[in-house]
């Protein structure tokens, strides 16, 4: 047997469980680990610039390939920066191991020289966590880890390394495990059959019938089945945020996303139906509006979740199916296939009827503005049509990130990357790092806005060492552009600390100072073409800071305490 | 309503601090919590008493269940079970009031387990009725120092919790 030492038995395992990337930033605590790294070529670690950069490439790097991210840092604030980019991908149930460096043993709980204590500080927002307690754990940790973040609903899961774990005079026997059995974690491997069957006979007898899908779908690798399905029933569907390319966008079932800032079709047809199929999603408060009782009044509810905790938690299933997404699915297919009862066209016909009136509302419109100013959507449209609709695109958080998810549409599943549950500023570039590493001669692009952006322009520098040909779209309104939206909605239009134009950088000069290059666009009649120029700089990051109007408000947005009908479509209108 | 949620849980480092802060994460109440080894030394057996309506009780169990450190878990309070806690106090106890308190004592079945000229200490077990019963009995006045172990329950009949 091979004699490893604890750092280099880390760095291995990793290997032996197929990591390509390790995101991280070196430390005191992780000098071992870092040394066993210099010594082998298996495993390419990306020196990002600052350890919550690290947490957000490594889950974009999940996101757009469905395998875990990995992330190293060392002990103290290499660990708490990277809490932030964990909390995130808990939040959105993303595979994720965070290995953090921890002072030696003996020096644990003596307020030692950046100790933290990171099993601590992140239990409540792991999956699960792990604390070595010497070099002979090390392989056996690792499996466990990757087997708890990959599998079931997935999420984080924190190794903790004290520095004497990897002290490279110690060796161990490194063998690593082919198989882990936990008795206390276990994985539903399929759905009940008779509450499937169950919900075939309600899904068969629906009159209004909607179907309601969140990133559990693209999780569970069930998007096939589910564009199966609701092709087989005809019925129509919407995605949430996270679920956004579990079913193709361009298809005439698809009524677009629901929500808060979820088009008023989705919103409508969510609120009038009568049988609601969910899969993979979690009646979220940006979902439901903050009132649950006022939601889905006289739907018959069914809810599939791989997460018997996602189940009735916000609201009550009328058939819960507690399994994964995909064999779900196929046995519905299956039942629907035997089933003696059909649709009821009749019905149906109706109802879609109904939501064409409602599509005819047009709600996601935009009128082109006066004297050549760019609205925020313009330019979304116009990167949807130059990336014919097939890039990877990464979103910060705010106005802009619901301006992508309501104007990119996604065909694909893992290619809209976006903090939905957290909705973590400073996610999105480093995101769109993971994205390109991971496909390196596929289009990353990252809109973003200016707010976002600077919260991790640090990871420029990341870029130029990589070279990693990111394109980023700043939808620059010169202000914090969701909270001035509140405020002018809410707040008697009293900016309180969201505006900074006289602050901001030159962003063109910036993404220079870093060697890369800017574009600036400040006209719609220019937004194509200097677009295009930049999409075309297939070698280069380029930062494009699209100037757009800083009057712009997302719409529909839902009314606060409303159901799901209840809808502000304009500066203007209501429902 | 009041439920008694016994846990078998992994005996390893962290793994109390896994439930107790869930509890605080979820804004769940915890009313009592003992925990011990089991005779299995790689588990533990964790008993929480809590309340809520079904659906927050539901939510608990869930979540417990989710956690990787939780083996198995049984809402005892779903069916018949017993349930007991047991008790040191000690108490002011001289003169007359002696002979009055070891009669009480007797009563609700505790012993008394050390005195000094002033002090008896006494032992109770039973369900917590009981011995919020016996410190009323008593009399607030009297009563010096209270150490409650918190509930431990378990299944009536053949039914177990165990792997």
């Amino acid at each position: 047997m091979e004699q490893l030492s604890g750092g280099e038995a880390l760095i291995r395992a990793l290997h032996d469980e197929g990591v390509e990337f390790l995101f991280g930033y070196p430390g005191g605590a992780v000098l071992h680990i870092y040394d066993a790294l210099f010594q082998q070529d298996k495993v390419e670690h990306i020196l990002v610039r600052h350890e919550q950069a690290a947490t957000h490439a490594a889950d974009g790097y999940a996101r757009a390939t469905g395998k875990p991210g990995v992330v190293l840092v060392t002990s103290g604030p290499g660990a708490t920066n990277a809490i932030t980019g964990i909390a995130t991908a808990y939040m959105d149930s993303i595979p994720m191991v965070v290995i953090s460096g921890q002072v030696e043993s003996r020096m644990i709980g003596s307020d030692a020289f950046q100790e933290t204590d990171m099993v601590g500080v992140s239990r409540p927002i792991v999956k699960h966590s792990f604390m070595v307690q010497s070099a002979a754990d090390i392989p056996a940790v690792v499996k466990k880890a990757f087997h708890i973040a990959s599998t079931g609903r997935p999420g984080p899961v924190v190794i903790d390394v004290p520095k004497d774990a990897t002290d490279p005079k110690l060796k161990i026997d490194y063998e690593y495990p082919q198989d882990i059995k936990l008795r206390s974690y276990q994985v539903p491997s399929k759905g009940h059959s008779g509450q499937i069957k169950k919900a075939v006979e309600v899904l068969l007898g629906a009159k209004r019938p909607m179907i309601y899908t969140g990133g559990g779908v693209i999780q569970g690798e069930g998007c096939e089945e589910l564009t199966q399905l609701t092709r087989t029933l005809g019925y129509p569907i919407t995605n949430t945020l996270m679920g956004l390319g579990a079913y193709p966008s361009t298809d005439k079932q698809f009524l677009g996303m629901l929500g808060m800032h979820g088009t008023y079709e989705a919103n409508m047809a969510m609120h009038h139906c009568d049988v609601l199929l969910a899969v993979g999603a979690r009646f979220d408060d940006r979902v439901t509006n903050s009132d649950t009782s006022k939601f889905c009044p006289d739907a018959t509810i069914l809810h599939v979740d791989i997460d018997p905790a996602a189940i009735s938690k916000t609201v009550t299933a009328d058939v819960p199916i507690v399994g994964p997404v995909q064999s779900v699915l196929r046995e519905m297919l299956d039942q629907l296939d035997k089933s003696d009862q059909s649709v009821d066209d009749q019905a149906l016909k109706a109802w879609w009827k109904q939501i064409d009136q409602w599509r005819e509302k047009k709600c996601l419109a935009v009128a082109p503005a006066e004297g050549g100013i760019i609205k925020p959507q313009q330019a979304v449209q116009a990167l949807y049509e130059l990336s014919e609709g097939d890039a990877f695109i990464s979103s910060d958080v705010g106005q802009h990130q619901m301006f992508a998810a309501q104007h990119y549409g996604f065909d694909k599943p893992r290619r809209w990357i976006n903090s939905g549950g957290l909705g973590t500023m400073g996610f999105g570039f480093p995101a769109a790092m993971g994205v390109q590493l991971a496909f390196p001669d596929a289009l990353s692009v990252c809109v973003t806005g200016e707010g976002s952006f600077m919260m991790n322009q640090q990871e420029f520098a990341t870029c130029m060492q990589y070279g990693l040909p990111i394109k980023i779209v700043c939808l620059n309104n010169e202000a914090l552009g969701m909270v001035k939206q509140w405020q002018d909605m809410q707040y008697g239009g009293r900016h309180s600390h969201s505006t900074y134009s006289e602050s901001l950088p030159d962003f063109i000069k910036l993404a220079e100072a870093y060697g890369h290059v800017g574009v600036r666009i400040e006209r719609a009649d220019e937004l194509h073409s200097k677009m295009k120029e930049a999409l075309a700089m297939k070698d280069k990051l380029v930062f494009i800071d699209v100037l757009v109007d800083p009057t712009e408000h997302v719409y529909p947005m839902a009314i606060k305490g409303g159901a799901m009908k209840d809808m502000v479509l304009s500066k203007t209108e209501r429902t | 309503m009041r439920h008694i949620i016994s846990v078998l849980l992994e005996n390893e480092p962290g793994a109390l601090s896994r439930v107790v802060g869930l509890f605080s994460q979820r804004n769940y109440n915890i009313d009592s919590l003992t925990v011990a080894p089991t005779e299995d030394q790689s588990l533990s057996r964790l008993t929480v008493t809590t309340s809520g309506d079904d659906a927050r009780i539901e939510q608990i169990t869930k979540h417990l269940n989710k956690l990787v450190d939780v083996v198995k878990l049984v809402d005892l309070t779903e069916g018949a079970h017993i349930e007991r806690e047991l008790m040191l106090i000690k108490v002011k106890a001289s003169g007359a009031q002696r002979a009055e308190i070891a009669r009480t004592v007797d009563i609700f079945r505790g012993q008394i387990v050390d005195l000094t000229a002033t002090v008896f200490t006494i032992q109770l077990t039973g369900a917590g009725e009981k011995l919020d019963a016996f410190i009323a009995a008593l009399g607030e006045s009297v009563v010096l120092e209270v150490a409650r172990t918190g509930v431990s329950g378990i299944a009536r009949g053949d039914k177990t919790l165990a792997l």
